[in-house]
């Protein structure tokens, strides 16, 4: 049994999501190669061949990595597929993007989003956004898996001494290309990557009114989202949206203000570590779920907390 | 050009989900059923793409049992011309669906075939990018803007930390987020006439589809249920609480 472990990076770092996915890979199996693919990723090998755990490192660099085009991207895995057993990478919209491609080329099923190992064959991962939890056996000889990284602890990123070897990089598939990135220029943490989140439903009764949110979350260091209903009624755009057919997030803290607690959007944030409910209806279905509820309108309760913490 | 739109029937999203007592998979027996909200979507985006006379069909397509019938008149009511349901009453996984929507991509000539980037039901993300690397077609998934140029499709795509724009050679394979559209609700004179509107039932047989079982569904569990935990009376009490007791701030 062999694995190979696809790496994600910002380009210049290993993201932690990596070190979450080798905790994964180490359940499977002893024999992992991480593969770090991009335009100039050296120090991100360097990075991956220090982390404990890891056998060797695969760097792949050239042009038509740059853009994590998902044709090229595919190619890569494709070209060192037959030596591994157990394809993996943190789930990310890289890795979602790329990774079913390689399963469809290696004609086997995947594995999304998986949240726990109960043998090299068998896993858990959670269905129907989490409202339920399936437990699958694949039958294929090469498992192709993605791993839901709040799943797993992270692995130490020091202590190991790999190889890094050199790939070469696949030609460009020349069926698609980058044209441009709109990246968020916000110095709040992105919605799913972020270990606070302050979230607003209809209760906060305006978008003007999300800046008493926003001075919250800039005074803990936490994103900001919302409740479909948020959403819907204009307050603040799509991609804010926590919830089943939103972000699915799992911060250590999840304040949520004004949110009465549809289904819908607890689906998309009960696993979250602590969750805390600010509603002025006692009888909210948030409360259910909240480890502390405190009942009150949130115009006077966002302030205060904002000016004590 | 054609256009190939993905329907899937799957539990309406506000309906709680229920395990079955013996585990075996959720209950959906006398359950609200809807068209997956992402296809909602994809619908959406293709008969806009036939409003501003960019595509010349939309074809409307199903894999599922035959109470999918159901949500292709939806689609078709909604604006698409005709419907094609490739029946099987076993649950298909997304890389027989894969196979099947590469099929009939060829049959039907497809320039354009837009699906939902993931189902509510199994969460799998999968089978927008299983179409196009087995049709060796470009993809834009997660897509969040859709524009036709000629030969090309730009689409900017949700990826994490913001939006990226890719330019891809046609045919090819999108697959929509929830930014790309507001879908529109169907109208009751429009719902009378896509009564009449062609809706094709197909086997996998009939395409020539092989289906094998790649991954099986062992057992469904209810996750473990969260305990609500305590009022607190003032904000001074719960920053004492998150301080001292979750440890958190």
């Amino acid at each position: 049994m062999a694995t190979l472990l696809i790496a994600e990076h910002n380009g210049t770092e290993l993201a932690p999501a990596t070190l979450s996915a080798l905790t994964a890979a180490q359940q499977i199996g002893s024999d992992i190669t991480v593969l770090v693919a991009g335009a100039n990723v050296k120090a991100v090998a360097d990075a991956a061949a220090q982390c404990s755990g890891v056998g060797k490192v695969l760097l792949a660099e050239g042009d038509s990595l740059a853009y994590d085009l998902a044709e090229n991207l595919s190619e890569l895995i494709l070209s060192v597929a037959g030596e591994y057993s157990h394809i993996m990478a943190p789930s990310n919209s890289v890795s979602k993007d790329a990774m079913p491609r390689v399963a469809a080329l290696l004609d086997v099923g995947q594995l999304s989003d998986i949240t726990a190992i109960l043998s090299d064959a068998q896993f858990q991962r959670p269905i129907y956004a989490g409202n339920a939890i399936a437990t699958v056996t694949s039958n294929d000889a090469v498992k192709v898996i993605t791993v839901r990284a709040a799943a797993f602890d992270k692995a130490a990123a020091t202590g190991g001494s790999a190889a890094v070897e050199t790939l070469a990089a696949p030609a460009d598939s020349g069926l698609s290309s980058w044209v441009n990135d709109e990246l968020t220029q916000s110095e709040r943490p992105e919605l799913t990557a972020a270990e606070r989140i302050v979230s607003g439903g209809r209760g906060v009764g305006s978008g003007e009114n999300f800046a008493l949110l926003e001075a919250l979350a800039d005074k803990l260091g936490a994103a900001v989202g919302a409740s479909r209903a948020a959403v819907d009624s204009g307050f603040v755009p799509n991609d804010m949206q926590v919830g089943q057919t939103g972000k699915i997030v799992a911060p250590s803290l999840y304040m949520a203000f004004g949110i009465s607690g549809a289904i819908q959007h607890l689906a998309g944030m009960k696993d979250s570590k602590v969750i805390v409910a600010v509603n002025k209806d006692e009888e909210a279905p948030i409360f259910q779920v909240a480890d502390y509820g405190l009942v009150g309108d949130l115009f006077d309760v966002l302030p205060e907390l904002t000016e004590k913490l | 050009m054609k256009v190939l739109v993905g329907v899937k029937r799957v539990i309406d999203y506000n309906v709680k989900v229920r395990v079955k007592s013996d585990n075996t998979d959720v209950d959906l027996s006398n359950t609200k059923m809807a068209i997956n909200p992402f296809c909602e979507i994809a619908v959406e985006e293709a008969i806009r793409l036939k409003e501003a006379g960019i595509a010349t069909e939309v074809i409307a397509v199903s894999v599922g049992s035959s109470a999918s019938q159901e949500q292709l008149r939806t689609a078709m009511a909604l604006g698409a011309d005709r419907a094609i349901l490739v029946e099987t009453e076993d649950t298909a996984e997304p890389l027989t669906v894969a196979k099947t929507f590469a099929k009939l991509m060829a049959d039907e000539g497809a320039e354009l075939v837009i699906l939902g980037k993931q189902s509510i039901d199994s969460d799998n993300n999968q089978v927008g990018q299983m179409l196009a690397a087995l049709t060796k077609r470009p993809q834009g998934t997660f897509a969040s803007n859709v524009s036709v140029e000629a030969g090309h499709v730009a689409v900017t795509r949700e990826i994490d930390g913001g939006l990226r724009t890719v330019k891809l050679a046609l045919p090819a394979i999108v697959t929509t987020d929830l930014r790309l559209n507001e879908p529109r609700f169907a109208k009751l004179p429009d719902i009378m006439k896509a009564k009449r509107k062609p809706l094709e039932t197909k086997t996998f047989a009939d395409l020539g589809v092989e289906v094998k079982q790649h991954i099986q569904l062992d057992k469904v569990e209810a996750p473990a249920a969260r305990q609500g935990g305590v009022k607190v009376g003032s904000v001074d009490e719960l920053i004492q609480k998150l301080k001292d007791e979750a440890k958190v701030i």
